[in-house]
């Protein structure tokens, strides 16, 4: 059979699972990674990271709403979906994802913009034009209440939110690793460890995102970057890695000690199939490198113009790691066989519904939708939006 | 005994009303069929297979199963000397046109058939998220196509590979157990067509089943044990080296 | 008074949330199918649809009822347990409309199937090189596919 070596049940030649199950888990980890990000300086009051507070607020709901698109692309019947609501399984981890994608968007994140954004919305609401008065007229829910009561109430309630939205978003994200985790049929992915290393990696691409998000705009609105901030950033960055790293190589010394019926067959797998994508991309490129950089900042004394190299450099190797990580556990775990005799190739469509096109297009999409909710709830101080004075941005 | 044009004319009736009762098609018609009475599982004899693939062509007959995906398919083993942790095994189209002669000379050699082991604990059924696959009162593992998502969560699950998704209908499917047959009280396609009688049909709750006294008398195993997932088709023999 | 005056927004929130929970809520009614937890967390229907599907094979009591003089033959020989359909296919159309003709079957090519020497099968199971044994002869030359055994005055 043309892509398998050795033997594989019958069924199991097929992947069942393509690219764009890789992309979800990619995806929903940015959200809470930059979730976490924002609740730093909200709630342990890290002053440093504000500039990026509203930032990773807007960088979550852009990727928070593209999310359910791959799931429901690779559904089989995508139009049943809302029987999740209906009927949910309360042993299938699966089951939860309706309900806690729900209530992260709807009790969390919205409702945390909303509190943070609604002095603006309501300024907004009197001074703009057009449609666009419409669209903040709506988001005020009829109320133009901006007192100094009003707004403290505001404070304290964003506050419970983001305290709630903690755990709320490691929920979000962790439940995905959770799905994987709790698999006994797959050696690959049966590991409690698996939530854990699937938070710890999210948080990690969501700082990273929105560090290198902070640091583009910056640039593009041609302002000086709070090194400040971005130093801080970028130390959460190194901590939460060596934390991430340290998880990896607990499961693979692990694996490797331990040696069970399964190690054989993915040790070789690890060295043959996934050695570009696991050795080379993940743990090389992705890993070990950006914590070296990283590390190099906090031991050395760099100038300003060497640190922003390195924090672009790690930051953009952080996330091709990241996106590898997913693709090796999603991919990974079903490139062998359950007799632990064979394997068998990942054949991904180009322009499929499932295929490699659909998955850039998936990736684009959260920046298109940034882009607009930069427009419509600027996330800058107020001297640098022209909206909240009724004439047009100039970017 | 010869048949008498008489004895005709008095089976043929009776075949008739029978035969009636299995092709309408509807659990009404099979009014002697009460769930709760049943608790369905497999045997599968080991020593008796003799690789013909019947079961496999049966099976994709009755059950309008595509090419490419099996409800139920034969594996050939092939064991050298004594390393029973890597056996040889090859199971060409799902061994449903047979097999072709063995490559490696000597050592140890089988087939076994495999299916949906219709495990009480089944952990297909614990990840659905909506309630598509479940197991019935009579101890069926089934499929609910038309409500079924087609996220192959369940497929994923599966320790033995025995699920799939239909391209036709987008949804998961496996081994109902010929469920439309076994509530009629025929056999399963399968267990009908093998020729040696390596695959049979038990009835646990049956007193008069034969499997009782078999599980008794014989060593018998299900697959992957140490999964702990209630399968409930038993295999006598089961060399160590089956995966 | 004062808090109610400044938290207004956060009430009009909140009834927002509550009408759009009673929607939900409402609209499950409608939604969930009617057999839905009848006998487990799965649609009771389900079965019933299932056990519907027609057969394709009759089952070798349907054809013991019009082909007895065939049990006959086979009682006692070394295909008595084989059922009919394991050769001659899915017989169901047949026994519902005995018009319907089974399709003619070429021993030539159906026996070897099952006969065919396999290092695989059972040492004890009868099995042979076809291409030696038959010399090309189609099997039923010599063996009479009821009772294949060939006896001392030949097979038919």
């Amino acid at each position: 059979m043309p892509g398998v070596e050795g033997f594989m049940y019958p069924n199991e030649i097929e992947l069942q699972w393509s690219v764009l199950i890789v992309l979800y888990p990619f995806l929903t980890g940015l959200v809470a990674g930059a979730f976490i990000l924002a609740s730093l300086e909200r709630v342990f009051r890290v002053q440093a990271v504000k500039p990026t507070y509203r930032l990773a607020l807007l960088t979550a709901l852009s990727f928070l709403l593209v999310a359910p698109l791959p799931l429901q692309l690779h559904l089989g019947h995508p139009e049943r979906s809302y029987e999740m609501y209906l009927t949910p399984h309360t042993s299938s981890a699966m089951a939860m994802f309706g309900f806690v994608y729900l209530w992260y968007l709807m009790a969390v994140l919205v409702l945390e913009i909303w509190l943070d954004y609604r002095r603006d919305i309501v300024v907004m609401s009197q001074s703009a034009t057009g449609w666009k008065r419409w669209v903040y007229r709506a988001m005020t829910l009829g109320s133009s209440n901006i007192s100094e009561r009003a707004l403290a109430i505001d404070e304290r309630a964003g506050y419970l939110i983001t305290v709630i939205g903690i755990p709320s978003a490691f929920l979000l994200h962790g439940y995905v690793g959770f799905i994987f985790g709790s698999i006994k049929a797959n050696p690959w992915w049966s590991t409690p460890l698996m939530p854990v290393v699937f938070l710890f990696s999210a948080m990690v691409s969501g700082i990273a995102t929105v560090m290198l998000l902070y640091m583009l705009m910056t640039w593009v609105r041609g302002h000086t970057l709070d090194m400040a901030c971005v130093d801080t950033v970028a130390r959460y960055l190194f901590y939460t890695f060596i934390i991430d790293f340290s998880l990896e190589m607990l499961d693979l010394i692990h694996r490797i000690y331990e040696s069970d019926e399964s190690f054989r067959s993915l040790d070789f797998m690890v060295h043959t199939k996934l050695y570009l994508s696991h050795i080379v991309v993940q743990i090389v490129l992705g890993t070990v490198a950006p914590i070296a950089l990283l590390a190099l900042t906090q031991v050395l004394e760099l100038t300003e113009m060497d640190r922003k190299r390195i924090y672009v450099l790690a930051g953009c190797l952080t996330l091709i790691g990241i996106f590898a990580m997913r693709w090796n556990v999603v991919i990974g775990g079903q490139l062998f066989s359950k007799s632990f005799l064979g394997y068998t190739t990942y054949k991904m469509g180009m322009a499929t519904r499932e295929g490699l096109l659909m998955a850039m297009v998936l990736t684009v999409l959260p920046f298109v939708i940034l882009g607009v909710l930069v427009k419509l709830l600027p996330p800058w101080p107020e001297q640098d939006s022209s909206l909240l004075h009724g004439t047009t941005p100039a970017h | 005994m010869n048949i008498t044009r008489r004895h005709m004319l008095l089976l043929l009736p009776a075949a008739a009303i029978a035969w009636k009762h299995v092709l309408a098609g509807t659990p009404e018609s099979s009014p002697n069929y009460t769930m709760s009475r049943h608790w369905w599982s497999m045997l599968i004899d080991v020593p008796k297979c003799i690789g013909c693939g019947n079961c496999v062509r049966a099976c994709q007959s009755e059950n309008d199963v595509p090419d490419g995906y099996f409800r139920t398919w034969v594996e050939r083993y092939h064991v050298s000397g004594y390393d029973i942790e890597n056996p040889h095994v090859d199971s060409p189209d799902g061994g449903k046109q047979g097999f072709p002669p063995a490559l490696e000379e000597g050592g140890k050699n089988f087939f076994v058939p495999k299916l949906c082991n219709h495990c009480v604990d089944s952990p297909c059924t614990q990840v659905c998220p909506v309630g598509a696959t479940f197991v019935s009162p009579d101890g069926v593992v089934l499929i609910d196509k038309k409500y079924c998502l087609g996220c192959r969560y369940c497929v994923q699950a599966c320790p033995y590979g025995c699920r799939f998704i239909n391209p036709r209908t987008a949804t998961a499917e496996k081994c109902t157990l010929c469920y439309h047959r076994i509530t009629k009280g025929l056999t399963t396609a399968c267990c009908e067509n093998c020729p040696t009688g390596a695959r049979q049909l038990a009835d646990l709750k049956n007193p008069k089943d034969p499997i009782h006294e078999f599980l008794k008398t014989h060593s018998v195993h299900v697959l992957k044990p140490h999964m702990a997932t209630g399968a409930k088709v038993f295999y006598n023999e089961l060399d160590g080296s089956v995966r | 008074m004062n808090v109610f005056k400044d938290a207004g927004h956060l009430f009009r929130l909140a009834a927002v949330f509550l009408v759009g929970t009673l929607a939900f809520l409402g609209m499950r009614v409608f939604l969930v199918p009617k057999s839905f937890g009848q006998y487990g967390h799965y649609r009771g229907d389900a079965m019933a649809e299932i056990a519907a599907r027609p057969v394709n094979f009759a089952g070798h009591q349907a054809c013991e009822g019009c082909h007895a003089d065939v049990l006959e033959k086979k009682k006692g020989g070394r295909h008595a347990r084989v059922n009919c359909e394991a050769c001659h296919g899915p017989l169901a159309k047949h026994a519902d409309d005995p018009s319907v003709q089974p399709v003619k079957l070429d021993t030539a090519v159906l026996c070897v199937g099952c006969h065919e020497e396999n290092a695989a099968k059972p040492k004890s199971f009868p099995q042979v090189a076809s291409a030696d044994h038959s010399t090309g002869l189609a099997c039923d030359t010599c063996h009479q596919p009821h009772s294949p055994a060939i006896t001392a005055g030949g097979a038919k």
